[in-house]
């Protein structure tokens, strides 16, 4: 191969890596979204402290020694995604569900408070400068071409988000689809309305989603913290804006939508940084949003609304 | 009584996991490694008497409400005399306003006269964010860009063509409206949530490009030394540059610093009486009416054949020219700006004052816009924890007063 075309190919393995965390986080968004109807705003929040709680978790264990790491990670990922859903849950509770029904507006302010609430209460707890992680896993898996030229590699830490990430669609989509509690899921973004008739506690559907939304925002959480090494509390508002912007770039709503809309912006992001100056990836990011909402609003896989009087 | 101790036990427990690793643990660096910190027995005393609370307030929510209930809201409405006594009243109450606004910095010290002239900054700010949130209904999250867009017009005219203040205030406010036209046409076609988005997308976007557009804006280091305004071409400097003179020369008085600060000031109430002016007048006007009513319902509007997207961008462009106007002044007052001065955080602090004061009410918005703005100066000991307070404040607000401290009242005639 080509240098350029391995070049390229290196930019596409890196846009995946990131891509993949992205449509961990959109999935949050695109639930919620799809169920009542708003941007769950402090979702991004959700993320930052799923980062710093894998962090706390990983550090206190690698310091009492004695345990392998991937135990070490496996803990970690369960902590952080208990203590981020617990963060999920109590924030719909607190900040959200008191204020359904009423104004759009009033909601996503409240979500806006919410989001700068926890950024502080976290820069307050953990203090606002960066934390750096030492890489703990290194090493390739894959190397391809020579030296001289480019060389391509794949790493067991981009392999690992691949894989996770992986085994975390996959079961996600298996739960909505096939379990009791996923057609609940269905149902409630089909009709809420209708589905409270039909016997269904939907404040515990709409609960569960956030606590989902929250579990997965906590694994992307973990691993984008491993792979970049370093977080600060100020990490979620971008990561959040980025999800966002996958998640109506796949159809807001749509579960798989939200994953394909990950990839391609993590990959078009890898490709802007690889070929112009990398601080404009963030512009070409909401370039991106803006150009999608103008042309199709409704995203790749996203079913159009129907305005209702 | 079962059911709220079960309540209230689960409450302490999610409190108590929310609390344990965020706030009972601490990250820290020591050398190159990564280290953490068990907190202090006092901290651990705090989350406990936290837990404790959520505890008991959980247990005890039914009788707290009942009493809460018994409070007597106090009616800020009797306060205010009798509509016959009012019209007497007001041109004089505001005429007295109006000159104290005017007398009071003589009387004060500067720093006094300084976070005055800050705080009606921000009040321009809020008024010109009025108009877009809260009579429009227009969830706007990167009206700082437009401050921004008004900022550097000035900076840069200054810089590099030698443009004077007063001829920058109307070409900043213009230049920002068609900042705000470009972005809203395509945009306001969209449903609320979406706007909020692509606004916060774009004011990102502004402030990236300010930052690393360095051949011309100075990216990070921002621009220093713009001129400050004159009167009529005097300067208020201890020496006159070449072919000028300055103020304290012409009127044949001694030179002070704090004379420059005071002219700031006045400029700053003067724009700001215009602005309130305008906005007053507009909101009495066809189009005034048009975007509260679209605010309350759109396919009504529409129905009656109003042109949502002329009246959802005129209030989007004026709301942003208001904010160039503002822009412009703040880079005059500071003589210095970079794009750290346009961040999210600031659009989040004018929706915050515009959210507190009562969204579409002007005397709501300017008092917020000082409570906001004084408040942190005098409890400085706590400033760590403002933007925390700001946020709570936020989320309160919605769940317990949405409409404001100060509610929007429209003139309106009743029979009796």
């Amino acid at each position: 191969m080509t240098e350029a075309s391995l070049y390229l190919l290196q930019q596409i393995i890196n846009g995946l890596t990131i891509g993949s965390t992205y449509a961990l986080i959109a999935i949050g968004y695109t639930m919620v979204y799809g169920i009542i109807g708003m941007i769950n705003f402090a979702h991004g929040e959700i993320y930052m402290i799923g980062s710093y709680v894998s962090f706390i978790v990983i550090t206190g264990l690698l310091a009492m020694g004695s345990f392998a790491l991937p135990l070490v990670l496996f803990i970690a990922l369960l902590v952080a995604m208990l203590i981020a859903s617990t963060y999920g849950w109590t924030v719909e509770r607190v900040a959200y569900r008191p204020l359904r029904g009423s104004n759009r507006l009033i909601a996503l302010i409240s979500a806006i408070g919410m989001s700068i609430f926890l950024q502080n209460y976290v820069a307050l707890s953990q203090g606002s400068r960066d934390v750096a992680l030492a890489p703990l896993i290194s090493g390739s898996v894959l190397e391809l071409g020579s030296l001289e030229t480019f060389e391509v590699t794949l790493s067991w830490m981009q392999l690992l988000i691949w894989v996770v990430t992986l085994v975390t669609m996959t079961a996600l989509t298996l739960f909505i689809s096939r379990s009791r509690m996923g057609r609940a899921c269905r149902a409630c973004a089909e009709d809420l309305g209708m589905t409270n008739l039909l016997g269904i506690d939907t404040n515990r559907i709409i609960s569960l989603t956030f606590v989902i939304g929250a579990a997965l925002a906590a694994i992307a959480g973990l691993l984008l913290g491993l792979y970049y090494g370093v977080i600060n509390p100020f990490i979620g508002f971008m990561a959040g804006l980025k999800a966002f912007t996958a998640a109506v770039l796949g159809g807001i709503g749509s579960i798989p939508g939200a994953m394909l809309g990950g990839l391609i912006l993590g990959v078009t992001e890898a490709l802007t940084a690889a070929y112009f100056p990398s601080e404009y990836k963030d512009v070409v990011a909401f370039g991106l949003l803006v150009t999608i909402l103008l042309f199709r609003p409704t995203g790749i896989l996203g079913k159009p609304e129907v305005e209702k009087v | 009584m079962r059911g709220s101790l079960y309540n209230a036990i689960f409450a302490a427990g999610i409190t108590l996991v929310l609390a344990c690793l965020m706030l009972g643990v601490r990250l820290g660096a020591e050398g190159t490694t990564l280290t953490v910190y068990g907190a202090g027995a006092d901290r651990w005393e705090w989350i406990l008497a936290g837990v404790g609370l959520v505890f008991l307030s959980q247990l005890f929510s039914t009788q707290l409400g009942r009493l809460s209930s018994r409070i007597p809201r106090p009616d800020l409405g009797a306060l205010k005399p009798q509509d016959a006594t009012w019209k007497v009243i007001k041109p004089w109450l505001l005429a007295a306003l109006v000159v104290g606004l005017l007398v009071w910095p003589f009387m004060v010290s500067r720093g006094a006269v300084d976070l005055a002239t800050l705080t009606l900054i921000y009040i321009m700010l809020g008024l010109g964010l009025n108009i877009v949130v809260g009579l429009a209904g227009l969830l706007d999250l990167g009206y700082v860009a437009f401050y921004a867009v008004g900022a550097y017009t000035y900076a840069l005219l200054s810089e590099y063509f030698g443009f004077s203040f007063w001829a920058c205030l109307p070409i900043a406010a213009l230049l920002a409206a068609a900042f705000g036209f470009i972005l809203g046409f395509p945009v306001l076609r969209l449903r609320g949530d979406y706007l909020a988005i692509v606004t916060l997308g774009f004011g990102e976007m502004i402030r990236i490009l300010l930052n690393n557009w360095t051949s011309i804006t100075g990216g990070p280091n921002g621009i220093s030394g713009i001129e400050k305004p004159t009167l009529f071409g005097l300067e208020f400097s201890r020496r006159a540059s070449e072919g000028t003179q300055t103020f304290h020369e012409f009127f044949g008085i001694d030179y002070s610093s704090g004379q420059k600060v005071i002219f700031l000031y006045l400029i700053a109430v003067l724009l700001v009486i215009v602005v309130i002016y305008l906005i007053n007048r507009l909101m009495r006007m066809p189009i005034g009416r048009a975007w509260e009513a679209l605010r309350e319902d759109e396919i009504a509007c529409r129905s009656l054949g109003l042109n949502r997207t002329v009246i959802k961008l005129s209030a989007f462009t004026l709301g942003a020219s208001t904010a160039g106007f503002a822009g412009c002044f703040f880079a005059a007052r500071q003589g210095f700006i970079s794009p750290e001065s346009f961040i999210f955080i600031e659009s989040a602090i004018i929706l915050a004052i515009v959210v507190l004061g009562g969204m579409g009410s002007q005397i709501g918005v300017i008092l917020a816009a000082i409570v906001m703005t004084v408040l942190p100066e005098l409890a400085r000991e706590f400033s760590d924890y403002r933007m925390l307070m700001f946020g709570l404040l936020m989320v309160v607000m919605m769940r317990w007063r949405p409409e404001g401290l100060v509610p929007m009242k429209r003139p309106h005639l009743e029979l009796k």
